[in-house]
């Protein structure tokens, strides 16, 4: 069973076919290349896939892109204006934050939604916000620095 | 994950006529966390989900004189940030904080975390157990370091949820809605053990939908904690924890619900710990009394006991500090 969907990604106003049982994760992947947008576990545990939905961060392996119907998603690509990188991808090159860089676009959108609500949050804050992404390179201290950096400006 | 065909109805009405219609092949689908990672699994393959998302007024928090009504569809982000909730319905917004990680908390609901499947591994894995329609439950003699300690039988899971012996900490009550009417339940009577039904954990009828949770307004004085042990800081579900109520008058327990989490297949009061302190002074020698009575007739399996002294540091902690000991 297929649904039409209308749903607004990174800006753009988009109407596709979607099957019941496509996740908006796959969506993103397979139909239109935002491969930006990473899968990992599958089930929620691992953050990779985080997009934003409704400026919210939310696990797309965990969200079906029926759900995702009227609503307004936020991925990697939606992030820099043209050459320009976004403050946070600049700041996570700035300061090393990048190791294999796979949770990277997960976490890169968890920490804009935290900054987004509040501009200014305390370190603890900021683990706490990144608690739901999983970086297997370990590389936590250089993430928490580098949103650290853009909170402070 | 199988196909399957996805309805989102406009009303509680429709959503309880597509529930007859498909005759036990459809699943309700709420935030859908726990649900899309179960069909992942292969553990449920519905014929249909029926979405309630779009359905006015499940998603709303709505307090009135004595009472805090939670539509089922509030999301537990929501309940960690809603000024009200925090201030007078501290235990659930303490206990919504401890839930997964802040991406599940985003989309995860109130009814759905109370609704949530066992996590035993077994369960979740390639295995028949009990609760799948086999013969026997793995736990028994297999891996059981996180599995029940006390009402276990002849199913061991223990029930994942963070907000239930919170909210049945703070006596709450549930609305389900069904093909005859609504009818309201205490939470307490919500739940079932493997005895009772070793397929289910809830009273919850197929063709039923668990619309609105009810939190009566703790009495003035009255102060609530909910402590959660875990391997893991974040997703972890409990190893132990513990919802407290308490109201200390004049150095007197006045009124003390505790509820645990994590150590059996339901949400477990302790109601032989509660019966040593009400209308006593609360004393360091009663509240240590009161820990060891928490769990008196736990059988633990082989790798679980460890739980019994973690529940009861739990306990002293919770009641040690709401009674500034």
């Amino acid at each position: 069973m297929t649904h039409q969907i209308e749903l607004i990604i990174n800006g753009e106003h988009y109407e596709l076919m979607v099957k019941a049982n496509k996740t908006l994760l796959e969506l993103l992947r397979e139909d239109l290349d935002l491969t930006g947008t990473k899968m990992g576990c599958g089930t929620g545990d691992c953050g990779a896939c985080t997009v934003l939905l409704d400026n919210r961060p939310v696990n797309a392996c965990l969200v079906l892109a029926v759900e995702a119907r009227g609503k307004e998603i936020v991925t990697i690509e939606g992030l820099a204006q043209g050459e320009t990188l976004h403050p946070l991808q600049q700041a996570f090159i700035d300061h090393g934050a990048v190791q294999c860089g796979f949770c990277t676009p997960g976490m890169i959108l968890t920490a804009k939604a935290l900054l987004d609500n509040n501009p200014n949050p305390t370190e603890p804050m900021i683990r706490r916000a990144i608690a739901g992404n999983i970086c297997r390179c370990t590389g936590y201290t250089k993430i928490v620095k580098a949103i650290m950096a853009v909170a402070s400006r | 994950m199988k196909g399957f065909t996805f309805h989102k109805p406009r009303s509680l009405k429709e959503a309880l006529a597509m529930l007859k219609e498909a005759d036990g092949k459809a699943k309700i689908m709420a935030g859908g966390t726990d649900l899309l990672g179960a069909m992942k699994d292969g553990i449920m393959q519905p014929e249909r989900l029926i979405n309630l998302q779009e359905i006015p007024d499940l998603a709303n928090i709505r307090p009135d004189n004595d009472r805090l009504h939670l539509g089922a569809l509030v999301s537990l982000h929501e309940i960690t940030v809603h000024p009200s909730i925090q201030k007078r319905f501290g235990i659930l917004a303490q206990a919504a904080q401890e839930v997964g990680s802040p991406q599940l908390r985003n989309m995860g609901t109130l009814g759905g975390n109370l609704c949530q499947r066992p996590r035993c591994w077994y369960y979740r894995g390639d295995f028949v157990c009990l609760k799948r329609g086999g013969d026997q439950c793995f736990a028994v003699t297999g891996q059981n370091k996180y599995h029940a300690v006390i009402e276990g039988g002849p199913c061991f899971i223990v029930h994942p949820s963070d907000t239930a012996p919170a909210l049945l900490a703070m006596d709450a009550s549930v609305r389900i809605a069904g093909p005859d009417g609504e009818k309201i339940a205490a939470l307490e009577k919500f739940f079932m053990t493997p005895r009772d039904n070793v397929t289910r954990e809830n009273i919850l009828e197929p063709d039923q939908i668990l619309t609105e949770i009810m939190v009566p307004l703790p009495r003035e004085g009255s102060r609530g904690i909910y402590l959660k042990a875990r391997e893991r800081r974040c997703w972890d579900f409990a190893l132990a924890s513990v919802a407290l109520l308490l109201n200390i008058d004049d150095g007197i327990c006045q009124e003390i619900r505790l509820v645990l989490g994590g150590i059996a297949p339901i949400p477990f009061r302790a109601s032989k710990a509660e019966e040593v302190l009400k209308g006593k002074p609360i004393e360091i020698e009663l509240i240590d009394q009161a820990c060891r009575m928490a769990l008196s007739g736990a059988r633990p399996l082989a790798s679980n006991a460890y739980k019994l002294e973690l529940t009861q540091a739990l306990i002293k902690q919770a009641l040690l500090t709401l009674s500034n000991k």
